[in-house]
C-alpha cells in the first residue's frame, strides 16, 4: 500500500490517493486534503459534514453514500453539491480521510 | 519490484483525480417504460452520473410518463408475467395477485438497500441538478397537462427539442 506525505505527515493511501488508515487522520490533515482538491477553506458547514462522515464510518465500517449523508446526517443534497462541488460523495470521503464510497445510491 | 520490505512504495498519484471541474461530459436517458423494474435503471444511473459531476438529462416518453405522472409515480408495478428472469413457472404469472405480490417483494428489497421510492428518487435527482423532461407527444396522447406532472419536471418538449438538447451526450434508451 502506498505511503505519501501530506502536510508533513506520512499517511497510507490507496492507489487513487484516498486514505486507508482511519486513525492517521486529523483536522490539520483535512485542511490540507481539502486544499489538494481545490477547497481552500473549510467552513463550519464543511466540518459538520466531515464529522458526520467520520462518526458514521466508525459505526458502520463503511463510507456513507451521498443519500445516507442526506437522510441520516440531515444535510440536504443541494447543500452537499454546493459545499463539495460536482463530485460531493468522493470529495467528502477524501477530506474525511475515508475510503471512496461504494454504494450505488 | 524489490523483495525488501523497508521502503514503502511512493505513490505517484497521491491526489485523486476528480477530473476537470468544467467537464463537458453529458449523459441522457430516455425512460420509455413505466414498470417499477424499468424505472429504476434510469434513476440509479442518472443519480450516479450526477454524483460524478456530469450534466444529466432524462426524457420520459410513452409508458415512461407513468414515472413522472403524479397519479401513478408512487404506485409503479412489477410483473413477473412474460419475464423468465423471475424463474417463476410461466403458467402461474398471470394469476390474480401475482403482480401485487411481486411488486411488494421488489419494493421491500429496494427498501432494505435504502433505495428511495420513485418520487423521492426524482427529487434527489432534481436536487443534484438533473434535468427532467416530459415528451410532448406522450403528454398529448395521454391528455395530460403540466399540472399532472411531478413538479420538478422542467418542461414538456418535443422529440426534436430533446435531440437538440442532448447534442454530444452519451444516450441510453431504457
Amino acid at each position: 500500500m502506498p505511503v505519501t506525505t501530506i502536510g508533513g505527515k506520512e499517511v497510507h493511501v490507496d492507489d487513487e490517493g484516498f486514505m486507508t488508515n482511519y486513525d492517521e487522520w486529523d483536522e490539520e490533515l483535512a485542511k490540507q486534503l481539502a486544499k489538494n482538491i481545490g477547497i481552500d477553506e473549510l467552513t463550519e458547514e464543511h466540518w459538520r459534514v466531515i464529522k458526520f462522515l467520520r462518526e458514521d464510518f466508525s459505526e458502520t465500517g463503511e463510507t456513507p453514500t451521498l443519500r445516507r449523508v442526506s437522510t441520516v446526517g440531515g444535510f440536504p443534497t443541494k447543500e452537499l453539491f454546493k459545499l463539495f462541488p460536482k463530485k460531493p460523495a468522493k470529495k467528502m470521503a477524501y477530506i474525511a480521510g475515508l475510503p471512496k464510497p461504494h454504494g450505488c445510491v | 519490484m524489490t523483495t525488501t520490505e523497508k521502503a514503502p512504495e511512493q505513490a505517484t498519484a497521491v491526489v485523486p483525480d476528480f477530473g476537470e471541474d468544467e467537464s463537458d461530459r453529458k449523459i441522457a436517458f430516455v425512460a420509455s417504460k413505466g414498470t417499477l423494474d424499468m424505472a429504476y435503471p434510469a434513476l440509479v444511473m442518472a443519480n450516479a452520473a450526477l454524483g460524478e459531476g456530469i450534466e444529466t438529462h432524462i426524457f420520459f416518453t410513452f409508458w415512461g410518463m407513468d414515472i413522472i405522472n403524479k397519479k401513478t409515480m408512487g404506485d409503479l408495478k412489477f410483473t413477473p408475467m412474460a419475464n423468465p428472469a423471475t424463474h417463476m413457472p410461466a403458467a402461474l404469472t398471470p394469476l390474480p395477485g401475482v403482480t401485487t405480490m411481486a411488486t411488494h417483494q421488489m419494493r421491500k428489497q429496494l427498501e432494505e438497500l435504502d433505495v428511495p421510492d420513485v418520487p423521492e428518487f426524482l427529487q434527489l435527482i432534481a436536487d443534484a441538478g438533473g434535468h427532467l423532461w416530459a415528451c410532448k407527444m406522450s403528454v398529448d396522447m395521454m391528455k395530460l397537462t403540466e399540472d399532472d406532472l411531478f413538479d420538478e419536471v422542467e418542461g414538456i418538449i418535443s422529440a426534436t427539442d430533446f435531440i437538440e438538447l442532448i447534442e454530444g451526450a452519451q444516450t441510453m434508451f431504457i
